[in-house]
C-alpha cells in the first residue's frame, strides 16, 4: 500500500508549535487510487484557513486523517502540536469538528443528540451539560427547535446542529467540512459571522469549501487542493499578490508600443498581428515592483504611441485557481 | 467560551460511565427496541390465552412444547413454556437486531464518526455497545418471564410447583428458580450478542449484520440437530440453549449452567476480540 517511504528530511525537521495543523507527506491510497498524495499542510494558530478544492479533490479524506477516523497510508500529521492519531485522546477534546455533513439520531431531539455526544467526551463535565447544550443551541440559532426530533430538521437546521455539536466545549481548533452546505444565503451569512466571532476569540478555524467566494470572504489563509494534491497555500494576500496584474493597451501602433513597454521592463506578449491593420491589443504582465500604470501611459504618449485604451486588470483569485487547478470553482454557489 | 484558557484545562476525566448511561437510554427509549420487547411480551400472553381458550380444564398435555400441558394446572408454568418457545427463534431474532445494529447502526447514521471525534475511544465504544446489547438480552428474557407470570396468574390457578424430579416447592422458591432460569437464558444469548457485535463492525449496513447474526443462530441450531454432526455439538453456542430445565430439579443440576457459561464466555472472548481487532484498525468512512 505504501507508495514511497517518508524522506529522512521530513521526519527530522522540527515540529512547529505555531502551527495548529501540520502535515508532512500525508497520503492516503484506497487500493491503487491515491485520494490524497503528499500533502504538507501548515495551518497557523489563530488563522481561519480555507481548505479549498473541487468536490472529490481529497479534502474530506485529509480531514478524516487529521481527526484519526482514517489511517494515513503515509506521512505524519500533527494537530495542536501533538501527533495524530496517536494522541487523539488528548487532542480531540480540544477540537470541534463537522465532518462530511452533519449526522444525528433521527429519533432523538436536537437537544438529546447533543447531550448524547457530550456524554461521550470524558473531559466534558456532566454537571454543566444541560447549560452547555443550551448555550451551543442558542449560539447557532436553534434554541426554538431544540426539542424537535432531528428527523424533522431541514438540512440547514441539521447543519446548524452539527456546528452546535462542535461548540459544546471551548475548542482550540475547529475543523469544519463544508459548513454552509445546504444553508440558504441568510444561513451562510450567519455561519460566516459565527466563524469570524470564533476566530476573534482565538480559535483556529480550518474550513473546507468548494466555494471560492465563501473562502475569500472569511479566511485569512488558504490552501488549494486538486486531485489529491495541495497545489499552494499561504495567506490570502500572498495569493492575491501572486496573481500578477496585467496591462492591456489598445493602440494602432503596436510596434512602438511594444518597444516602450520593453524599455520600461515589461515583457509584452508576443502577438502575430501585422502593424498597420488597425488598433491592436498589446498585453503585458505588470511586474511588482515595477513602473506605475500612470507612468507607463505617460511614457507611451511621450513616444507618440496613440493610446486608444488602457487598463490594468488584477488577476482575480478565481483566475489563479483556474490556472492552478485547471478547473473552475463555483463562485456564486 | 474563551479558548484562551483552554490549553490550561485540567486533564480531569470522567469515568466514561455517562456514555453507557446514554447508550442504555438511547437503546431502550427507541421505538424499535420497545416494539421488539412488546413482541416478546406477546409470546407468553398469546400462549396463555390460547391454552385457556382451547382447553376447558379437562385436557392436559399433547404435542406442544415442554410444560405446555402443565399450564392449566399451574399458571406459573407459563413463563417456563414461553421461554422454551422463545429461545430457538424469537429471542435470537431480537438479540440479532440489537447486536447487529450496535456499530453498523451508528455507521449508517453517520453518528459513528462524531462519536469517535468527540472523542470516544474505539475500545470504549465497543465495550459500551456490547454492554448495551448484553443488557438487552437480560431485559428481553425478563420481559418473557414477567409477562408469562402475569398472564399465568391472571388466567390459571397458582400454587406450589412440582419439579421435574418430583418434589414440590413453594411459590417463593419457584420465583427464585425462575429468575435463575432467566439468568441462564441471558447468558445463553451473550455469545450470539458477541457474534452480532463482530458482524456489526464489518459493515455499515445494519440490516446485513442483523441478518447474518440471526442466520448464524438458526444454522447453529440446525447443525446441533443433525446426528451426523454430533461432534460439533459441544462447540455450538446454541447447544445448551434449552438446558435451563435442569434448574427445575432438586437438587439443582448445575452441569449445563457451568458448561453453558464457559462456552458463552469463550464465544464472547473470541468474537469480542475479533470485533475489537477489526474496529480499532478500521477506516471509518461512513
Amino acid at each position: 500500500m505504501t507508495d514511497s517511504p517518508v524522506t529522512d528530511a521530513a521526519a527530522e525537521a522540527p515540529a512547529d508549535d505555531a502551527l495548529a495543523i501540520e502535515t508532512r507527506g500525508l497520503s492516503k491510497a484506497f487500493g491503487r487510487q491515491r485520494a490524497v498524495a503528499d500533502v504538507d499542510l501548515a495551518v497557523p494558530r489563530g488563522s481561519v484557513y480555507g481548505f479549498l478544492g473541487p468536490n472529490g479533490s481529497g479534502k474530506t479524506t485529509t480531514i478524516r486523517m487529521l481527526l484519526g477516523l482514517t489511517s494515513a497510508t503515509d506521512g505524519q500529521a500533527r494537530v495542536l502540536g501533538e501527533s495524530m492519531p496517536e494522541r487523539s485522546r488528548d487532542v480531540l477534546p480540544r477540537v470541534g469538528a463537522l465532518v462530511e455533513g452533519p449526522a444525528f439520531y433521527p429519533f432523538l431531539s436536537g437537544r438529546a443528540n447533543l447531550a448524547r455526544l457530550d456524554s461521550g467526551d470524558r473531559s466534558a463535565p456532566s454537571a454543566t451539560r444541560r447549560a452547555r447544550v443550551g448555550a451551543a443551541l442558542d449560539r447557532v440559532g436553534l434554541g426554538h427547535a431544540a426539542d424537535k426530533k432531528a428527523h424533522a430538521y431541514s438540512l440547514g437546521m441539521k447543519q446548524r446542529l452539527g456546528l452546535a455539536a462542535a461548540l459544546l466545549m471551548p475548542r482550540d481548533l475547529l475543523v469544519l467540512d463544508e459548513p454552509s452546505n445546504g444553508l440558504d444565503p441568510q444561513g451562510t451569512r450567519e455561519v460566516r459571522g459565527l466563524i469570524r466571532s470564533l476566530a476573534d476569540e482565538g480559535t483556529t478555524v480550518f474550513v473546507s469549501s468548494h466555494l471560492l467566494a465563501e473562502v475569500e470572504q472569511m479566511c485569512t489563509h488558504i490552501g488549494v487542493m486538486s486531485a489529491g494534491r495541495l497545489l499552494t497555500q499561504g495567506t490570502l494576500d500572498d495569493l492575491r499578490a501572486l496573481g500578477a496584474h496585467r496591462v492591456r493597451l489598445l493602440t494602432p501602433d503596436p510596434g512602438p508600443a511594444r518597444e516602450v513597454l520593453s524599455r520600461l521592463g515589461l515583457a509584452p506578449d508576443p502577438v502575430g498581428a501585422a502593424p498597420g491593420t488597425g488598433p491592436t491589443h498589446v498585453e503585458a504582465e505588470l511586474p511588482q515592483p515595477g513602473p506605475s500604470p500612470e507612468s507607463i501611459v505617460a511614457a507611451l504618449v511621450a513616444a507618440d504611441v496613440r493610446v486608444r485604451g488602457f487598463e490594468v486588470a488584477g488577476a482575480s483569485l478565481e483566475d489563479r485557481f483556474v490556472d492552478l487547478t485547471g478547473e473552475g470553482f463555483d463562485v456564486a454557489g | 467560551m474563551s479558548p484562551a484558557d483552554a490549553p490550561a484545562r485540567p486533564a480531569r476525566r470522567g469515568s466514561g460511565l455517562a456514555l453507557l448511561g446514554s447508550e442504555v437510554a438511547v437503546l431502550f427509549r427507541r421505538v424499535r427496541t420497545i416494539a421488539l420487547l412488546a413482541a416478546l411480551a406477546l409470546i407468553p400472553v398469546l400462549l396463555a390465552v390460547a391454552v385457556r381458550v382451547t382447553t376447558d380444564g379437562s385436557e392436559g398435555g399433547g404435542d406442544g412444547p415442554a410444560f405446555l400441558g402443565d399450564i392449566t394446572q399451574n399458571g406459573l408454568f407459563v413463563s417456563l413454556t414461553a421461554l422454551t418457545v422463545a429461545i430457538p427463534l424469537f429471542l435470537p431474532l431480537t438479540v440479532g437486531v440489537v447486536a447487529g445494529d450496535t456499530v453498523a447502526g451508528e455507521a449508517s447514521l453517520g453518528t459513528l464518526r462524531y462519536l469517535l471525534v468527540t472523542p470516544v475511544g474505539r475500545v470504549r465504544l465497543v465495550l459500551v455497545k456490547y454492554a448495551g446489547a448484553a443488557l438487552f438480552c437480560l431485559v428481553a428474557t425478563l420481559v418473557v418471564v414477567v409477562f408469562g407470570a402475569i398472564a399465568g396468574a391472571a388466567l390459571f390457578p397458582v400454587g406450589p410447583v412440582t419439579l421435574l424430579s418430583g418434589q414440590t416447592i413453594g411459590v417463593g422458591d419457584y420465583v427464585g428458580r425462575l429468575l435463575l432460569m432467566a439468568l441462564y437464558v441471558t447468558i445463553s444469548l451473550l455469545g450470539l450478542s458477541a457474534i452480532g457485535l463482530f458482524a456489526s463492525t464489518l459493515t455499515s449496513v445494519p440490516v446485513g449484520a442483523m441478518a447474518a447474526t440471526i442466520v448464524l443462530s438458526t444454522v447453529a441450531q440446525i447443525v446441533d440437530a443433525l446426528p451426523q454432526l454430533d461432534a460439533l455439538d459441544p462447540w455450538l453456542f446454541t447447544h445448551y440453549w434449552l438446558g435451563f430445565a435442569d434448574l427445575m430439579r432438586d437438587p439443582v443440576s448445575w452441569g449445563n449452567f457451568a458448561d453453558n457459561a464457559l462456552l458463552q464466555a469463550g464465544y464472547v472472548a473470541v468474537f469480542g476480540a475479533l470485533a475489537l481487532g477489526r474496529f480499532t484498525t478500521k477506516d471509518v468512512l461512513s
